[in-house]
């Protein structure tokens, strides 16, 4: 096998990549799919589960009605038809972590079908089709034990049935053709979307981290002009934005080096790797599954009421695409804007931030910036941060009044964080303001330009842009409470050079 | 043997509400029985003594509180093992469970509870309900109180030889292709295959979902009436369980005791008999239908050209279901492990568990529905029994325009001695041809006894439309009233 | 909620099987192409097919019991087959004897099971989970 790495702008050159993706979202209804035990993550292994979801002999499963109605809503936000009559279906292969060794899922009639959703790349848009959306249940989580920590090598596994039974919505996407270099970048934002659509819905908390959005990426390559598709390749566990774009660009480049190399693709599974960022393939079985799929006998068919679906689609929100075309108008900010804000989560934080009195501007900065960084830090996303648009909008005005500098509104965002008080409150307490007494800022600079005599000389002769040492020291006397930039026209005053 | 073991459950519960007899007497009294008879009969798996004399105790006391009694309470009950009981183990007649406890009731084990129905213990079945004779139990059969060396039907065979043999009044079967009927028609008593939802499956070890059904045993047609209102009845845990009150079968037993059949069809279905079953199954019939017409009733013969194709469509999608039901059995939560040696991986430690917990024919049925349900072949096999499956339902229904009622013998033969067929499938299969038709349409059926042949009991089969089983017990009941009861089978006398 | 899945009871005819791509090259297939898996009257499954169905059900199958199965399946799939007689391309098949449709339970927290009760039963147990031994194949 070659080991040579590609550019990709050489795989472009030669190749057209196809992509498609399968995501899987764990709805965030109170109870599982088929019984009543919690679906909340972090729970002690084993303490969810009952007779149903642990598969014991005698248990009989009942659908959530809640997972029917989220699936329809999906569907109908992805523009699919929705099923007047399907059933749930029974796929049959053995895995510790299914507790019936059938996994209770949907095969040839899936509640919604023929779908689409639009993605923003750049200045372009492309049309994802939706092939089905369907409703099937979580299978458990197994651990492996062993010096590897993984399956390969591992002494023995442990098996957690906490999650099985959580309700799984699978979106599957027809093969998106056509995209050429902008591949990786296309999966990547039709996940955003698709995570912003489900956020929006508030049917899922869609944590990548956490596993209740997942994808697998299909990649497969053709000879640039070729109308033949190329063999696919399934490419599981991407579980965060940036690595569905790596999955595809990855294996964009392994594929191309294979054909570059006279051989062919093999059709497989095969596994992304967070810290190498390349995939690996799978163990391949001995032979091919055959699932049996046949009609689950103790799940009755679903009928949908159109009229009820038809509600359903009038109480749809407002979907994310319609949102940011309303915000973008009413902020008046640029398109690049609207995705990059789309893509953090902050779209609604800013608007909200600017319909309490921030200008977009300042609120797009302190969401995409500070905020979004203190969310990132914690492992949160910036809506679940302990602080309100309104206080951020509060912190803004204090900024623009003068009563605070940049940095003091940040120490402000870590005390309201840390206390959940109220913006006021914390400077109150903290004594969180501006020095703006002049005399006492002079006299700080006096002692700085005492303490640095060298750095002082260089300043006085010429190299204005030396005096950043001198703003740290009188910033640090005052700990932090003066405005840097007054800060600075002082120091260069009494040092004789104009600023 | 004492003379309150005699007694039908419906004489029992009136003594026991009288206060002419304590429950806690009642049921020593078949505790006492089965320690007298179970060695030969091997009708139990498990005798619950502490737990049933518990039970019984509890409606003595609620007696003495002067609280109310239902009409089955201070009952003894002998219970299949298919139907799992919190506390008390749980087999289904295999290896692979030996040992395992539930940790739950099924939903009609609790009824039966808070019913005062006082649990005797667990009764032997073939393994998972796969089978006509209990030769399939990984415990060794049960025999046929009539004749120990002949077999007591099958599956539910444990539970239909403890109420022959008097060890219980009182029993619950599951039938998926006639485990209720059949047993209860080689062993001289009478049984009832519930309308499919009509009783709640939540609990029931799985064998075929679309075909599972639990129901009742008694010696009576009232005793099991009385029962099957204890269990039937709508429950949410059970999504094919049918949210329509239990129809009113006690009342059409008692009607049907004190009454005639005027102006009731009887459709005898020209399909289920002949060729195959024998002389003295055939004559009993004969007989069984001149009685009912002395009864009043009009006698049509009716035409089910598609019963011919219940029992291959029904080999087809019980092991296909079960093929998948039985896939939980793995080693991994609960039952059997076997090689688990430190070498072996859970793959192979699946494979020799399931190889050793299982008995043949429970594997036989795997493997044919493994291959039913496999692509490319799923379409010819599970598909077009599917489709037989509608076409059953449609003569049944062409048949009811016809007829009120519909019967046939229960099964072709008489008990027939253990160890006979066991090595045949095909012939062990064909126990079920007059049953399989109502099990794949989901429509009730009663077998009630009809007479001897050769000195073994042989069964009336009284088929109704889904949700008439009350038409079943009516002419059951009816039925029973006018013929001389069964001598005392040998076990018993 | 849900109001229109809610209590919704009514027949519906299924509206045909499930299809299924008919490949894997295991069925045979006449003349004219069209598969046939019921068409050979003896002959129905080998050895080495049932070997396979064993594999499929997590059967460690004895070779003298894979001669005895094959024998009897063989037997048992030509009795089977009789379905394949019955002219039925226009009949819907029958999936659940009861016409339900929409049955569903609200989204509402019922009691789980105690931890060493669900544990009790179990052949390994260790740090509240099921122990199992070492896992060949990956997660399908």
């Amino acid at each position: 096998m070659s080991t040579a790495t590609l550019a990709f702008e050489d795989v472009i050159a030669r190749y057209e990549p196809v992509i498609g993706l399968e995501t899987h979202v764990e709805l965030g209804t109170v109870s599982k799919m088929f019984c009543g035990c919690p679906t909340t993550f972090g729970a002690e292994p084993n303490t969810q589960t009952c007779p149903v979801c642990l598969g014991l002999p005698g248990s009989l499963p009942v659908a959530n009605a809640k997972a029917i109605e989220s699936t329809i809503r999906i569907g109908l936000a992805l523009n699919c038809s929705i099923a007047s009559w399907c059933r749930f279906a029974r796929k049959n292969y053995f895995y510790p972590d299914m507790p019936k060794n059938f996994q209770t899922s949907q095969y040839d009639e899936p509640l919604c079908v023929e779908g689409y959703l639009d993605v923003a790349v750049g200045e372009s848009t492309v049309r994802v089709g939706i092939e089905r959306v369907h409703l099937e249940e979580d299978t458990g989580k197994n651990t492996h034990v062993g010096t590897s920590g993984r399956i390969h090598g591992a002494d023995y596994s442990l098996v957690d049935y906490n999650r099985a039974g959580i309700p799984l919505v699978e979106i599957v996407t027809k093969p998106v053709p056509g995209t050429g270099a902008l591949a990786p970048e296309v999966a990547r934002a039709y996940v955003a979307e698709l995570r912003e659509i489900l956020r929006t819905l508030g049917v899922s908390d869609v944590r990548m981290e956490q596993g209740s959005l997942r994808c697998d990426v299909n990649t497969s390559l053709s000879p640039a002009g070729s109308r033949r598709w190329g063999t696919r390749t399934e490419t599981k566990n991407v579980n965060s934005l940036r690595s569905v774009e790596r999955a595809v660009r990855s294996e964009m480049v392994r594929q191309a080096a294979v054909l570059d190399g006279g051989d062919r693709v093999i059709q497989e599974t095969r596994h992304f790797s967070e810290t190498t960022g390349d995939t690996r393939p799978g163990r391949s079985k001995e032979e091919a599954t055959d699932y049996r799929y046949f009609p689950e006998p103790d799940l009755v068919p679903l009928a949908p009421d159109p009229s009820w679906v038809e509600q359903l689609r009038r109480e749809l929100p407002e979907l994310p695409a319609a949102r940011r075309a309303r915000l973008q108008e009413s902020l008046g900010v640029s398109a690049e804007d609207m995705v990059q804000m789309s893509n953090a989560g902050v779209v609604d934080l800013v608007g909200e931030t600017v319909d309490a009195g921030a200008p977009v501007g300042e609120a797009r900065n302190w969401w995409l910036g500070y905020l979004a960084q203190r969310a990132n830090e914690r492992e949160a996303e910036p809506g679940d941060l302990a602080i309100a648009p309104a206080q951020v909008a509060r912190l803004v005005a204090l900024v623009a009044e003068g009563s605070l500098t940049t940095a003091l509104a940040r120490q402000a965002v870590d005390a309201v964080l840390e206390t959940g008080q109220d913006v006021d409150a914390v400077i109150a307490e903290r004594g969180l303001r501006v020095v703006s007494d002049t005399g006492a800022l002079e006299r700080a600079a006096d002692d700085a330009i005492a303490a640095n005599p060298g750095v002082a000389d260089k300043v006085r002769g010429g190299k204005t842009a030396a005096v950043g040492p001198l703003v740290g020291a009188v910033m640090k006397a005052t700990r932090g409470q003066a405005d840097a930039a007054a800060v600075r026209a002082i120091l260069l005053r009494r040092l004789g050079v104009e600023g | 043997m004492s003379d309150l073991v005699r007694l039908t459950a419906t004489e029992i519960a009136g003594k026991v509400t009288s206060g002419e007899v304590s429950a806690v007497e009642v049921t020593q009294a078949h505790l006492d029985r089965i320690g007298e008879v179970d060695g030969r009969v091997h009708a139990f798996l498990h005798v619950d003594a502490d737990g049933a004399l518990a039970a019984a105790r509890a409606v003595d006391a609620k007696r003495a509180a002067g609280q109310p009694l239902g009409p089955l309470a201070g009952v003894p009950l002998a219970m299949k093992d298919v139907v799992v009981t919190e506390g008390l183990p749980t087999t289904a007649g295999s290896k692979i469970l030996q040992g395992w406890v539930p940790p739950f009731d099924a939903t009609i084990t609790r009824r039966i509870k808070d019913a005062g129905v006082v649990i005797l213990g667990k009764t032997n079945m073939d393994e998972f309900a796969m089978g006509s004779s209990t030769e399939n139990s990984a415990y060794g059969p049960s025999h046929n109180p009539w004749d120990l060396d002949r077999i007591p039907g099958g599956s539910s065979g444990g539970s239909s030889a403890a109420v022959a043999a008097f060890e219980a009044p009182l029993a619950i079967g599951t039938d998926t292709g006639g485990s209720i009927r059949q047993p209860a028609a080689v062993t001289g008593i009478v049984g009832h295959k519930p309308t499919y939802g009509g009783v709640s499956r939540y609990g029931l070890i799985a064998f075929s979902s679309s075909l599972d059904q639990a129901g009742p045993f008694g010696r009576t047609v009232l005793d099991t009436a009385l029962l099957h209102e204890v269990i039937g009845g709508y429950d949410p845990a059970d999504s094919t369980s049918i949210p329509q009150p239990v129809p009113p079968v006690a009342a059409a037993a008692r009607a049907g005791a004190g009454s005639d059949l005027a102006g009731l069809r009887v459709g005898v279905v020209r399909d289920l008999g002949g060729e195959g079953y024998q002389a003295g199954v055939l004559a009993a019939f004969d007989d069984a239908v001149a009685t009912l017409r002395k009864l009043g009733a009009e006698i049509v013969e009716v035409s089910c050209p598609h019963f011919q194709y219940a029992l291959p469509a029904y080999y087809l999608i019980a092991p296909s279901e079960c093929s998948s039901n039985l896939a939980r059995f793995d080693s991994v939560r609960y039952g059997l492990r076997v090689g688990d040696d430190g070498v072996n991986a859970l793959e192979d430690v699946m494979s020799l568990t399931r190889e050793a917990g299982f008995g043949a024919e429970v594997k036989r049925r795997i493997m044919i529905g493994s291959y039913a349900l496999s692509s490319g072949y799923y379409d010819a096999y599970y598909g077009q029994a599917q489709k037989v499956r509608t076409l059953i339902s449609r003569d049944f229904a062409a048949a009811f325009d016809q007829a009120d009622v519909l019967v046939s013998p229960t099964s072709p033969f008489v008990a027939f001695p253990i160890g006979e067929r066991i090595a045949d499938p095909m012939a062990m299969y064909i126990n079920d041809l007059c049953t399989l038709p109502a099990s794949l349409a989901g429509t009730p059926a009663l077998s009630v006894p009809c007479g001897l042949s050769e000195n073994l009991p042989v069964g009336l089969q009284i088929m109704a439309p889904a949700l008439a089983d009350d038409r079943c017990y009516r002419v059951g009941a009816a039925f029973e009233a006018a013929v001389e009861p069964l001598s005392i089978p040998e076990v018993a006398k | 909620m849900s109001r229109g899945l809610r209590g919704h009871v009514g027949h519906r005819t299924p509206l045909g099987g499930l299809a299924r791509p008919k490949s894997g090259g295991q069925a045979p297939v006449d003349s004219e192409g069209v598969s046939d898996p019921t068409a050979s009257a003896a002959g129905r499954i080998s050895r080495e097919e049932v070997a396979h169905l064993a594999r499929l059900a997590r059967l460690a199958v004895s070779e003298d019991e894979l001669d005895l199965f094959a024998g009897q399946l063989d037997v048992i799939l030509g009795a089977v087959a009789r379905v394949g007689e019955v002219a039925a391309a226009d009949i819907p098949p029958t999936s659940h004897a009861v016409p339900l449709t929409n049955v569903l339970r609200n989204d509402e927290l019922s009691p789980c099971l105690p931890r060493e009760a669900v544990l009790s039963g179990a052949p390994a147990v260790e740090d509240g989970k099921f122990r199992v031994p070492r896992i060949l194949t990956e997660e399908a």
